[in-house]
C-alpha cells in the first residue's frame, strides 16, 4: 500500500484553572499517516511546536488508561484512536468531562478512584486466614467475573454517563461493575455488605441503562452489562449464577 | 421514615406495568363507544362511566399507579440534578405531597361524579 | 469549568453515543411530558363534576386542532415511554442483555446488542403507528 498522508488540524482546549477563567482552543496544523494515532499527533505538536500542552499518556498501547480524552465529542484513548478512523480534518481535543481539571488535558482522577475504593474492590473472605490456603475455583465461576476485570480505569465510560454529570454522588459504570466483579466472585463472602452499599438513592438506581459506557469502553468490559446484573441480584434474579464459595484447601 | 431504594424502585416497576394494561383499558374504553369517539365525549356519556363501578376501580387504579410512577420518576430526576440533604428532604415531601394532591382531587371528581 | 461536569447539557444531547441513549433520553423527556399531560388530564376531567355547561366549555378548549395535535403527541409519548419502559425492565432484570464472557475484539458490548436495539425501534414505531391511528381517530369525525 503506498504512503497516504493527509493534513489535519487539531484543535486543543487549553485551559488553566489557576490563571485562566475561561478555555480557548489552540489549533495546530499536522501531517498524518495511515497509522498515526491521535496521541502521536499530539505528542508530535507537544515537541515540534508548542511545549506547553498539557497532557497524560504512558504504555500507548490502550493498557494502562492514562490518555482517556474527549476526541471529536466522543470519550477515548488518544493512543488507540486513529486520525484516519475519525473521517475529519479537524480533531477536537478536550478533556474528559465529569473530573476536574489539572491543565489542558490533564484531568484529576481523585473523586475517581474515591469511588472505585468505597465499592471494596477487593475479596473478603473471612477463611482466608494466614495459613497458606488457595481457593479453588472452576473456569466457568471464573468466566462470571473475568471480564470484568479487564477494566483498566481509563474513566471513558465515567465520561460518558449521563447520570454522573448531574449526580456527584453515583458512583459512576466503573465503580459500579467493579462492584459486580467482586460480587459475584465466590471467593467473595460479603454480598449482604456489597448490596448494602449499592441499594442507596444515589447508587446502582439511577443507572437508567442508556448504555454509553459499554459503547466508549475501550476493553469489553461491558459496564452497563455488570450494572443491570448487579441490579437484577438486588431484585433477587441471578442468585444462581453464584455457585456456593470456591472451596480452600489448606496446604499441608 | 425511609424507604429503602429497592423497595422503592420495585414499587416504580410494578406500578408502571400495571398502569400499561390499566391506561389501555381506558383508551378502550373510548375507542369502542358504537356511536365513535366523539360521541364518548359528551357530557352524559362521561357521567354515565362514573356510574359503572368496575370503569370507576380502574380510574382509581390509574390514578394510583400513574400518580406514583410519575412522580417518583420526578423524585428520581431531580434527586440526580443536585445533591444535599435538604434538597432531597424536600424532593422526597414534595413529590410524596403532589402524588397525594393529585390522587385526592382524581379521587374527589370519581366520588362526586358517581353520585350526581 | 473547573468541576467540568457535564450537566444537564449531558442529558439533553441524545447523539454520540447510538441508540441507547437516545432512548434514555426520549425516555426521560415523555414522562416528563406524560407527568404533565397527566396533571391536566386530572384538572380538565374534573370539569365533569360543575354540570354540563362546563364540560361543553373544556371540550371547546380541547377539541381544536391545535388540540388533536397535542393529543397526538401524547398518545405517542404514552406508547414509546410504555414499550421502551418494558424494554428497560426485562433488561434491569438481567434478561435480554447476555452472560459475562472472554472479551474478544472488537468488543462488541453483548449488553447493547440486536435484540436490545430492535426492542427500541420497535417501540418507536409502535408509538408511530399509535400516533397514525390516534390521528386518524380524531381528524375523521
Amino acid at each position: 500500500m503506498g504512503d497516504i498522508m493527509k493534513k489535519v488540524k487539531v484543535r486543543i482546549q487549553r485551559f488553566n484553572p489557576s490563571k485562566d477563567r475561561y478555555a480557548t482552543y489552540d489549533e495546530y496544523d499536522v501531517t498524518a499517516e495511515r497509522w498515526t494515532t491521535v496521541l502521536d499527533a499530539l505528542l508530535y505538536i507537544k515537541a515540534h511546536i508548542d511545549h506547553s500542552i498539557a497532557l497524560r499518556y504512558s504504555c500507548r498501547m490502550a493498557s494502562c488508561g492514562s490518555c482517556g480524552m474527549l476526541i471529536n465529542g466522543v470519550p477515548r484513548l488518544a493512543c488507540y484512536t486513529k486520525v484516519y478512523e475519525l473521517n475529519t480534518d479537524v480533531i477536537t481535543c478536550k478533556p474528559l468531562p465529569n473530573f476536574p481539571i489539572i491543565r489542558d488535558l490533564a484531568t484529576d482522577f481523585k473523586e475517581f478512584f474515591a469511588k472505585h475504593k468505597s465499592m471494596k474492590p477487593y475479596i473478603i473472605n473471612e477463611k482466608a486466614d494466614g495459613n497458606a490456603r488457595e481457593f479453588i475455583q472452576k473456569p466457568e465461576d471464573v468466566e462470571m467475573y473475568l471480564q470484568f476485570s479487564y477494566c483498566i480505569k481509563c474513566g471513558l465510560c465515567y465520561s460518558a454517563c449521563p447520570t454522573v454529570g448531574t449526580d456527584k454522588r453515583f458512583p459512576g459504570p466503573q465503580a459500579l461493575a467493579q462492584m459486580y466483579r467482586y460480587l459475584i466472585d465466590n471467593r467473595d463472602d460479603a454480598t449482604k455488605e456489597r448490596l448494602r452499599i449499592v441499594d442507596d438513592r444515589h447508587g446502582v438506581w439511577r443507572c437508567h441503562f442508556a448504555g454509553s459506557c459499554s459503547t466508549v469502553c475501550p476493553k469489553g468490559v461491558d459496564p452497563a452489562l455488570g450494572i443491570q446484573l448487579l441490579r437484577a441480584y438486588l431484585l433477587g434474579y441471578g442468585k444462581e449464577k453464584r455457585k456456593k464459595g470456591a472451596m480452600l484447601y489448606s496446604r499441608t | 421514615m425511609h424507604m429503602r431504594e429497592s423497595s422503592i424502585m420495585k414499587v416504580h416497576y410494578y406500578t408502571g406495568l400495571a398502569a400499561i394494561v390499566l391506561v389501555a383499558i381506558h383508551v378502550l374504553f373510548r375507542l369502542t363507544v358504537p356511536e365513535g369517539y366523539y360521541a364518548s365525549l359528551e357530557y352524559e356519556n362521561v357521567l354515565a362511566n362514573y356510574k359503572n363501578i368496575s370503569y370507576v376501580v380502574v380510574l382509581e387504579l390509574i390514578l394510583i399507579t400513574v400518580a406514583i410512577h410519575g412522580f417518583n420518576g420526578l423524585r428520581v430526576i431531580l434527586l440526580e440534578l443536585r445533591q444535599g440533604n435538604i434538597w432531597e428532604s424536600a424532593v422526597r415531601w414534595l413529590c410524596i405531597a403532589g402524588a397525594l394532591a393529585v390522587l385526592a382531587y382524581g379521587t374527589r371528581t370519581i366520588i362526586l361524579a358517581s353520585m350526581m | 469549568m473547573k468541576e467540568n461536569r457535564e450537566g444537564i447539557r449531558g442529558w439533553l444531547n441524545p447523539s454520540r453515543y447510538g441508540i441507547n441513549r437516545f432512548a434514555y433520553w426520549l425516555q426521560r423527556l415523555t414522562g416528563l411530558g406524560l407527568l404533565v399531560y397527566f396533571i391536566a388530564h386530572i384538572s380538565e376531567t374534573s370539569n365533569v363534576v360543575y354540570g354540563k355547561e362546563a364540560w361543553d366549555k373544556m371540550l371547546e378548549f380541547t377539541q381544536t386542532t391545535t388540540g388533536h395535535i397535542v393529543l397526538i403527541v401524547v398518545i405517542g409519548m404514552c406508547v414509546f415511554h410504555a414499550a421502551n419502559g418494558v424494554r428497560l425492565y426485562i433488561a434491569e432484570h438481567g434478561r435480554g442483555i447476555g452472560n459475562p464472557g472472554r472479551p474478544e475484539y472488537p468488543y462488541t458490548p453483548t449488553s447493547l446488542n440486536k435484540g436490545m436495539k430492535a426492542l427500541v425501534w420497535i417501540s418507536m414505531a409502535l408509538a408511530a403507528i399509535a400516533m397514525a391511528y390516534g390521528a386518524y381517530i380524531l381528524f375523521s369525525e
